[in-house]
């Protein structure tokens, strides 16, 4: 690792502030890719400012049907908060399939969302539940918000304080983890809800997280398994690599839909 | 068997300090003055070096040398090499590339060192090291060995024409076995991959070089498995400092399966550069490190024909194995896929006619050398997968055709130069398939099936060669080494006991087994034996720990030497009780005088060797014995492994329901070391079956698997619960009739898992690791 600056942050305004200070700045929220990153010498920021100990993004909310996580909430706290599995089980099961005990317990659901790790489980769920992700400026909804592999459309310095969602009738998280990393090879979180049903899928796609608009199609009417067995999924829009061809993840995103919608409650 | 000798379940000795973080390993050590080194490494598979620019380097913070390959060389430090001799059939010797501690013309492999750069702490070493400019003409580079072997293809070293290293043959005549082949009943072949591994031992590798200027000496702390092999290598062909001016030691190391047997450039460069620069200098690999530089093993591709008589009885087996050697001929390497391998290849079956040819190569990859079985595990795989396919072929079950051929008489000569001394293969079959209820297994497949699920059972009938290995026999096939051992017992005043060996422990549990071996010996309790290991000062010579050996050979030198203290003590005790020396008897803490009521305590018998006021007339003070031991026969573990698998064949993912280990490894001092040898070894085995392959891109010869990101490692939720038994024929061979267990786990498991495997999917054409991508698309290449 290279030699870099530590800042801890204890409010919204002082991270920003501590941002415009060294000559390459960046959030860490976590850091359970951005710390591998720098030990490797593949990034050097000259200063860090960590986002895990500012109040006002942390902590879990639920008024009504909306549901609130602070954007320095840990995994283990979505994998075991009472209020989340009371409204969305399947966010909780994602959160504690996500790396190992100590990944839980160090990184944050706006860590993962900012990175937009193409194999990271939280962007699926994102855009699945028509999340919106609120920064300390604006509100962007989920299906503008991913833009990419590891890009998204926060700007330099803005900072993710939450993420929002109405709760869904029904939601399903699978994922077949690669054996590895235990990453996302394929992760499907579904969601029905009073506007429809969206599905997100993670680690499969060429260009990261997307929505597939034939088994949303599809679910629509018939919220089953198998309405998804005449779907097809292209494999010219899949990732391939050492661990899954494009055709091999075509198909695990058609098994994890299905077992993801079977699992939906 | 007392409560802590031999056959006693006894907690581990060295536990208390590894399991709270006291452990003593190589990077641990400080010495005054200490500096630290970081490598500049080659990104390119092969290139030649142009030119080395350091200047800019040389003027960062805290550096305090940048050192090159041509200096080492100017300073008479010499090539790595092989120490094992394997002539061709043409009767012409291995070509041995040269390969320098630091290349100064030649790159080789992404990760071959070009310089070193020694600063005051690891971060300002690296720092600068990236400030070496080198200038590369990148040349084309070749990964694969059968690849290599052909026309046109990129060339690594002058003195190896078309990247073959030799062109080897063991066993019956060609002629001979092809003729049998010919007049067969049947014949299975099979073309058979054994994927290439990374070792990834916990601790990473680690060096620190210590020249005491004043002395002309060196002191080398390593992360080694065989110190004073480390020490015999540095000082006779690295020239680095003569044997009594260079200390090696080994202190805690966490972790070898092997990797840790070679020496490796990192531990000179330490040396020679603490020399150059003037400082003790400590280098500790990262993981990257490890992953581009710790020798790799296996990596063979074979292609076999088995034979049959109209009886299914096997007539003959004949073998084709490339072997990928990488980018330099590592310490044993050329040993691994011929005396380790091809004379494994009778398995557990009488065969009147094995041949077997194996061509070894130079490829633009990491040096490949031993890895936990080493040659073994090739051998029982490409074996253990040909005859369950044979059987599937014969449409006989694989147990029946497996008895049918197995060897019931010994000794037994086989074709490649084994003899195997004991065994009783059929016991551990017999014992596998009850505890796995085989019988029962057609039930429990089809209820799988009712759930969707396709479910596999397979078997590995496994021989291996351990209690390596008769010096003179070793010698005459070309190594360079005796592979003998030694041992040391010193009985201080107060009778408290040390053992010096040249055994070394790196997680096998010495430190207890080996008191117990004593313990029982005298009847004192292991707390008052210590084990002194891993240091050429302390123990004065030694061969190491790999290849099963510890217990086969390090023990047996450590018995001889008890033998020699016993019989002192006697006579000393008989002297003391005026008693004949015949009738004195050892045991519970003290000498007694057979069918009387006199006795000493032991404590006494040794204060009186040292006091030496009254001896028996003309004996020397003390009570301290040497001893080496030099094995007659290798010795031969056996066992029968059964795996049980349910694969999902939507996403090709393979759980392993249950894993069978029933062994046959002679006599046993711990239970519970050997057990927790076998279930080390199965891991590792799965691992290779299922998760781990090292991968380089073809073309530009870039390591693909260079972090955990990439390279699976087993984990404990890849693994079930192993059940493992013991069905032990002692060893004639040595004088505890111990085989040895280290490596057995790892040989005897991946041919039972892809057996299970393919069994399941009903499609033999698998290659390891079976990924749950490459059993998705099996499934459907056999439907």
């Amino acid at each position: 690792m290279y030699a870099t600056n530590y800042h801890r942050a204890f409010s919204v305004a002082d991270a920003v502030r501590l941002k415009g200070s060294g000559d390459e700045t960046k959030y860490v929220s976590g850091g359970m890719t951005l710390i591998p990153t720098m030990k490797q010498r593949l990034a050097a920021p000259s200063d860090l400012v960590d986002l895990r100990h500012v109040a006002e993004m942390k902590g879990i909310t639920v008024s009504g049907a909306t549901v609130r996580i602070g954007a320095a909430t840990t995994h283990a706290e979505v994998a075991s908060s009472a209020e989340i599995k009371a409204a969305c089980p399947a966010l909780s099961h994602l959160a504690s399939l996500i790396g190992d005990p100590h990944v839980r317990h160090m990184g944050t659901v706006g860590g993962s969302v900012a990175n937009n790790d193409p194999a990271a489980d939280y962007p699926s769920a994102m855009l699945a539940l028509g999340a919106t992700i609120v920064t300390d400026r604006r509100r962007i909804v989920a299906d503008d918000f991913f833009t990419g592999l590891f890009e998204t459309a926060l700007h330099d310095d803005e900072i993710i304080v939450a993420v929002e969602f109405e709760a869904p009738e029904k939601a399903g998280y699978s994922k077949f983890p690669n054996p590895a990393s235990r990453y996302a090879m394929t992760g499907v979180f579904v969601a029905k809800s009073a506007g429809g049903v969206r599905v997100g899928v993670t680690g499969a796609g060429s260009d990261g997280v997307f929505r597939h608009s034939g088994m949303e199609q599809a679910l629509a009417g018939n919220f089953s398994p198998d309405a998804l067995s005449g779907v097809t999924t292209d494999p010219a829009d899949m990732l391939s690599d050492l661990h899954g061809s494009a055709e091999y993840r075509a198909n695990l995103v058609n098994v994890m839909a299905r077992r993801a919608v079977a699992a939906a409650t | 068997m007392g409560v802590e000798g031999i056959g006693a379940r006894v907690a581990r000795k060295e536990d208390k300090r590894f399991l709270t973080g006291k452990g003593r390993y190589t990077d641990d050590m400080v010495v005054p003055g200490m500096k630290y080194a970081a490598f500049v490494r080659s990104p390119h598979a092969h290139a030649k070096i142009k030119s080395i620019d350091v200047s800019a380097a040389e003027r960062m913070p805290g550096v305090i040398a940048v050192l090159n390959g041509k200096q080492m060389l100017d300073d008479g430090i010499g090539n790595l090499i092989c120490g094992w001799m394997i002539h061709s059939k043409d009767g012409s010797p291995m070509k041995m590339g040269a390969w320098r501690p630091i290349a100064h013309e030649t790159v080789r492999y992404v990760g071959d060192a070009v310089a070193v750069v020694v600063a005051d702490s690891v971060g300002e070493a690296r720092d600068a090291a990236e400030q070496v400019v080198v200038d590369y003409e990148e040349l084309p580079a070749v990964t694969d060995a059968a690849t290599a072997l052909t026309a046109g293809q990129p060339q690594l070293h002058p003195e190896a024409a078309g990247n073959l290293i030799y062109d080897w043959a063991i066993g019956t005549s060609e002629a001979e076995t092809d003729a049998a082949i010919a007049a067969a009943a049947h014949v299975t072949e099979m073309t058979i991959l054994n994927n290439r591994l990374a070792p990834n031992p916990m601790e990473p590798r680690a060096a620190l070089g210590v020249y005491d200027s004043a002395e002309d000496h060196y002191t080398c702390y390593t992360t080694s498995q065989n110190p004073h092999v480390a020490r015999l290598v540095m000082s006779a062909f690295y020239n680095v400092a003569p044997e009594n001016k260079l200390r090696v030691i080994a202190p805690d190391v966490g972790g070898g399966f092997g990797s840790k047997i070679f020496i490796y450039p990192e531990e000179i460069v330490c040396l020679w550069a603490s020399r150059r620069a003037g400082v003790p200098v400590k280098w500790t690999s990262d993981r990257t490190e490890a992953f581009l530089t710790d020798a790799h093993g296996r990596d063979h591709r074979s292609t076999v024909k088995m034979a049959f008589d109209k009886d299914n009885r096997i007539t003959a087996l004949k073998v084709d194995t490339i072997a990928n050697f990488g980018a330099y001929m590592s310490l044993f390497s050329s040993s691994v896929p011929t005396y380790l391998y091809a004379t494994l290849l009778s398995g557990q079956y009488a065969i009147p006619a094995i041949h077997a040819n194996v061509r070894a190569v130079y490829t633009n990859t990491t040096p490949v050398d031993a890895y936990r079985g080493a040659g073994r595990p090739e051998a029982t795989y490409l074996l253990e997968r040909t005859i369950e396919t044979a059987a599937r072929e014969l449409g006989v079950s694989p147990a029946e055709l497996r008895r049918k051929n197995f060897i019931r008489s010994f000794p037994y000569q086989t074709p490649v130069i084994m003899n195997y001394d004991a065994g009783n293969y059929e016991a551990s079959l017999e014992a596998s398939m009850k505890q796995a209820d085989w019988a029962g297994f057609a039930a429990r497949k089809a209820e799988a099936e009712k759930r969707g699920k396709k479910r596999g059972i397979g078997m590995s009938c496994y021989i291996e060669a351990c209690g390596i290995a008769p010096s003179a026999a070793v010698g005459s096939l070309g190594a360079g080494v005796g592979l003998w051992e030694s041992a040391e017992v010193r009985v201080n005043a107060v009778g408290t006991i040390e053992v010096l060996t040249g055994s070394h422990s790196h997680g096998q549990g010495h430190e207890t087994t080996f008191a117990q071996l004593v313990a029982d010996r005298f009847g004192v309790p292991i707390d008052s034996v210590s084990v002194v290991h891993g240091d050429t000062d302390k123990v004065q010579m030694g061969m190491g720990t790999y290849g099963s050996r510890s217990g086969a050979v390090g023990m047996s030198a450590i018995v001889k030497a008890l033998d020699k203290v016993e019989a002192k003590a006697k006579k000393i005790a008989a002297h003391l009780m005026e008693a004949d020396e015949s009738d004195i008897v050892i045991e519970n803490g003290e000498a007694k005088v057979a069918g009387t009521d006199k006795t000493v305590p032991w404590f006494q018998v040794a204060l009186a060797a040292y006091t030496a006021h009254n001896l028996p007339g003309g004996m020397e003070p003390g009570l301290k014995e040497g001893a080496f031991y030099d094995p007659t026969n290798f010795t031969f573990p056996a066992g029968c492994y059964i795996c049980e698998v349910e694969i999902d064949p939507e996403t090709g993912k393979t759980d392993i329901i249950q894993f069978v280990a029933a062994d046959d490894f002679g006599n046993i001092i711990n239970p519970m070391i050997v057990e927790g040898q076998v279930h080390g070894g199965i891991a590792q085995g799965i691992g290779q079956a299922l998760l781990e392959g090292v991968h380089y891109d073809a073309q530009s010869g870039q390591l693909l698997t260079a972090s955990y990101m990439d390279y699976a490692m087993p984990r404990a939720d890849d693994l079930p619960s192993f059940q493992v038994s013991h069905q032990n024929t002692p060893c004639p061979g040595n004088p505890l009739g111990i085989k040895g267990c280290g490596e057995a786990g790892a040989i005897g498991s991946p041919p039972a898992l892809i057996n299970a495997i393919t069994d399941a999917i009903g499609n033999n054409d698998l290659s390891m690791p079976a990924t749950p991508q490459k059993v998705w698309a099996a499934i459907h290449a056999a439907h």
